[in-house]
C-alpha cells in the first residue's frame, strides 16, 4: 500500500495539520519509507488472535463517591493564549468551512 | 565549594551523611549547580534549573535534621526531573515549542513521591520533544551531549535525565520509558536506568505519549539509587486508573544476595539480529558467564515474535500519540497562531507551527494508522501481534527468571548520523521495545567499555510482572561482578574532591 501525496493531504486534514506543499513531500517520502519497512505485519498469519490493547487486565476501577478539590478556574485558564478570565476564548466558530 | 562529588556519592550515603552531619543538606544542592556551573554549558542537560525549589527542599531537610526528626530515604538527595513531568514552579516544555511558556498547575504524582521522600529537585531535563527520538536531537531547545564524548548523542528521549547523573550534576534522575527511552540513554551513558512494570508507577502528570506504553522510571549511577528511587514513586495512585494496587516492595533490601539459583534466559534469537555489533553481543555471552559464576542456571531461549515488536510499535505508539497530542489545539495552553480566520485556521496553524519535524511525523503515521481503510489492516494487526509478543515472555517466564539481551544495538552514535533515515533511529529500541508492549519491566545496567570507541555499553535484564526484587537482585548481582567505573574522563578531568565510597 504505496503512500500517495493525496493520501497525506488528507492525513494532514484529519490531523489538523497546515502543512506546506514541502512538507507533504518530504512526508510522503519518509512515511512511506517507514511504512515499507513494518509492512512485514501485513505477512504475518494472526487469524484468531485476540487483539492487545493494554498490557495489565484491569477492568472497572472504582473509587469512594467522594467530592475532592479539583483544579481551581484561575490554574485553568493561566495558561491560556486568550481568556477573560471566566472563559477561553477562540475566534469565530461559525461559518467555518471543514472537510470530514 | 561544596567539596562533595556526587560522581562518587550514592544517594544513600548522601542521606545518611546529612543524617550523622557530615554535611548539610543546602551543600548537596551546592554540589550539583557546582557540577551544573562547570559542565552543563557544554552538556545541555537542563532546559531549566529551579534552584529556589532545591534549597526551599534542602532548607526543609536541615530543619528536620536539626530538631532531630529521622530523615525520609532520598533525603538531600539532588534530583533531575524530565520536562514532561508537572512540578508546580517549573515549565513543562516537553522540549517543544508549543508548549515553550507552559507553567505547572499540578503535580505529577511521581515528582510529588521523589519530593516526599527529601530529594532536591534540581532542575527539569531535556528530551526529544514529547518524547519522540532515541537521541534528544528532537529537542527543539537543542541537544544535549553525551558527558562520555561530546561529540556523541546520550540517547533519547530521557537524554537529559541521564545526561546530569552520568555528569554528576544530580544523583539521581526520573525519565520516562515509552519503547526504551529510559534504559537505551542509560546504556549511551554508563548509568543504570530501570522501566518499571506498567502500572507500577501512576503516570498522573506526565505528558502522555502512547498511554498503554509509558511508564516512568528512575536513572542512578547505582542499581541501588535506582532500587530506593523505585521505593519512593511507585504504588497506586486514586488518579491514575492504571496504577496497580500490588503492594510496592523493599526493593533495596533484596540487593546484596547474590544470583544464586536465578533461572537466567539469553535471548538467543534476537542476539542474532541484524545490525547487532559484535562487541554487543559478546557483552551478553560475557554477561551469562558472570552469571553462571555467580550460581545462576543458565540457558538460552526465544522470543520469536518480539522481533516484529518495532513494526508493531511503529503503530501502536504513534497512533495512541496521535490521539494524546491532538489536544494541543491552541485553545486552552501552548502555542496559538496569530490572526486565525476561524477555530480550523486555528487548529491547523497552531499545531503545525508548534510540533517539530518528528512530532509531526508521528502524528501523521498515527492518524494514517487509525484512519478508515486502514486501521485492521495496521492498528488491528499490530495489536494481534503485540498479543503475540507478551505470549513469548509468559513462555520464557515460565522457564527463567530473568532474560538477557543487549540493551541497544550499538554504542552511542555521533550527531547527525541517524537523522536523514528515520527508521534507523528506530532500530535503536529494537531490544527494549518488546518490553512496552507486554508491559513487563527490565533494567539497563552498564557492562563495560566498548574497545574501539570508549563508550559505555549496557546489559538489558528483563523481569516478569512485578518482579522488580528479583530484577535489581540480579542487577545489583551483576553491577557487582562487573565494577564498572561510571565517572566518565570529562568529569574526571575536573579533580574528584570528597567521595563517599
Amino acid at each position: 500500500m504505496a503512500i500517495t501525496e493525496s493520501d497525506v493531504r488528507h492525513v494532514a486534514m484529519l490531523a489538523r495539520l497546515a502543512l506546506t506543499d514541502e512538507q507533504v513531500t518530504t512526508l510522503t517520502a519518509e512515511l512511506g519509507s517507514v511504512l515499507g519497512h513494518i509492512d512485514e505485519l501485513q505477512r504475518l498469519d494472526l487469524t484468531g488472535v485476540q487483539p492487545t490493547a493494554h498490557p495489565l487486565a484491569m477492568t472497572n476501577r472504582m473509587r469512594a463517591d467522594v467530592i475532592v478539590p479539583g483544579l481551581s478556574r484561575e490554574a485553568a485558564l493561566s495558561n491560556a493564549p486568550e481568556s477573560d478570565g471566566m472563559a477561553f476564548l477562540i475566534p469565530t466558530i461559525t461559518g467555518a468551512g471543514e472537510e470530514s | 565549594m561544596s567539596g562533595i562529588d556526587l560522581s562518587v556519592f550514592p544517594a544513600r550515603q548522601i542521606r545518611d551523611a546529612i543524617a550523622s552531619g557530615e554535611f548539610s543538606a543546602r551543600e548537596a544542592a551546592d554540589a550539583a549547580y557546582e557540577r551544573i556551573d562547570a559542565l552543563d554549558s557544554d552538556v545541555h542537560a537542563f532546559l531549566q534549573l529551579t534552584p529556589e525549589l532545591a534549597y526551599a527542599a534542602a532548607d526543609r531537610i536541615d530543619a528536620l535534621r536539626a530538631a532531630g526528626e529521622d530523615l525520609p530515604s532520598l533525603a538531600g538527595v539532588p534530583a533531575g526531573i524530565k520536562d514532561n513531568m508537572n512540578l508546580v514552579g517549573t515549565r513543562t516544555t516537553c522540549a517543544s515549542r508549543i508548549l515553550g511558556d507552559y507553567e505547572s498547575v499540578y503535580d505529577c504524582t511521581a515528582v510529588r513521591r521523589l519530593l516526599d521522600a527529601g530529594a532536591l529537585p534540581i532542575g527539569k531535563c531535556n528530551m526529544d520533544e514529547f518524547a519522540f527520538g532515541s537521541s534528544t536531537e528532537n529537542s527543539a531547545y537543542g541537544p544535549t551531549r553525551n558527558p562520555w564524548d561530546l561529540d556523541r548523542v546520550p540517547g533519547g528521549s530521557s537524554g537529559g535525565s541521564a545526561a546530569v547523573v552520568a555528569a554528576g550534576m544530580a544523583s539521581i534522575s526520573l525519565g520516562s520509558d515509552t519503547g526504551g527511552s529510559i534504559r537505551q540513554p542509560g546504556a549511551l551513558t554508563g548509568t543504570v536506568g530501570l522501566k518499571p512494570t506498567y502500572g507500577r508507577v501512576s503516570r498522573y502528570g506526565i505528558v502522555a505519549f502512547g498511554s498503554s506504553l509509558d511508564q516512568i522510571g528512575p536513572f542512578g549511577r547505582t542499581v541501588e539509587d535506582v532500587a530506593l528511587t523505585l521505593e519512593a514513586i511507585a504504588g497506586e495512585d486514586a488518579m491514575d486508573a492504571t496504577s496497580s494496587p500490588e503492594p510496592v516492595e523493599r526493593y533495596s533490601e533484596a540487593l546484596g544476595i547474590g544470583a544464586k539459583g536465578l533461572r537466567v534466559g539469553v535471548v538467543r534469537d534476537m542476539l542474532a539480529a541484524e545490525g547487532c555489533g559484535e562487541e554487543i553481543r559478546a557483552v551478553v555471552d560475557q554477561a551469562a558467564e558472570t552469571f553462571a559464576a555467580l550460581g545462576a542456571e543458565v540457558g538460552s531461549v526465544d522470543l520469536p515474535n518480539a522481533k516484529h515488536g518495532l513494526a508493531a510499535y511503529y503503530i501502536i505508539g504513534p497512533a495512541e500519540a496521535s490521539s494524546n497530542l491532538a489536544r494541543f489545539d491552541g485553545i486552552r495552553y501552548g502555542h496559538r497562531a496569530a490572526e486565525a480566520t476561524d477555530v480550523l485556521d486555528l487548529y491547523m496553524r497552531s499545531r503545525a507551527e508548534g510540533f517539530g519535524p518528528e512530532s509531526i511525523r508521528r502524528i501523521m503515521l498515527g492518524t494514517y494508522a487509525l484512519s478508515a481503510g486502514y486501521y485492521d489492516a495496521y492498528y488491528g494487526q499490530a495489536q494481534k501481534a503485540r498479543t503475540r509478543i507478551i505470549e513469548d515472555f509468559r513462555a520464557a517466564f515460565e522457564r527463567f527468571d530473568i532474560l538477557l539481551t543487549p540493551t541497544t544495538p550499538e554504542v552511542a552514535f555521533r550527531f547527525g548520523e541517524k537523522v536523514d533515515d528515520p527508521y534507523t533511529m528506530y532500530l535503536n529500541d529494537y531490544y527494549t521495545i518488546p518490553v512496552n508492549l507486554a508491559g513487563n519491566c527490565a533494567v539497563s545496567v552498564p557492562s563495560g567499555l566498548c574497545t574501539t570507541t570508549g563508550m559505555p555499553m549496557g546489559l538489558q535484564i528483563i523481569g516478569d510482572y512485578f518482579a522488580e526484587s528479583t530484577l535489581l537482585r540480579a542487577a545489583a548481582a551483576f553491577e557487582e561482578a562487573t565494577g564498572f567505573d561510571s565517572v566518565p574522563p570529562l568529569v574526571k578531568a575536573l579533580g574528584v574532591a570528597k567521595g563517599g565510597e
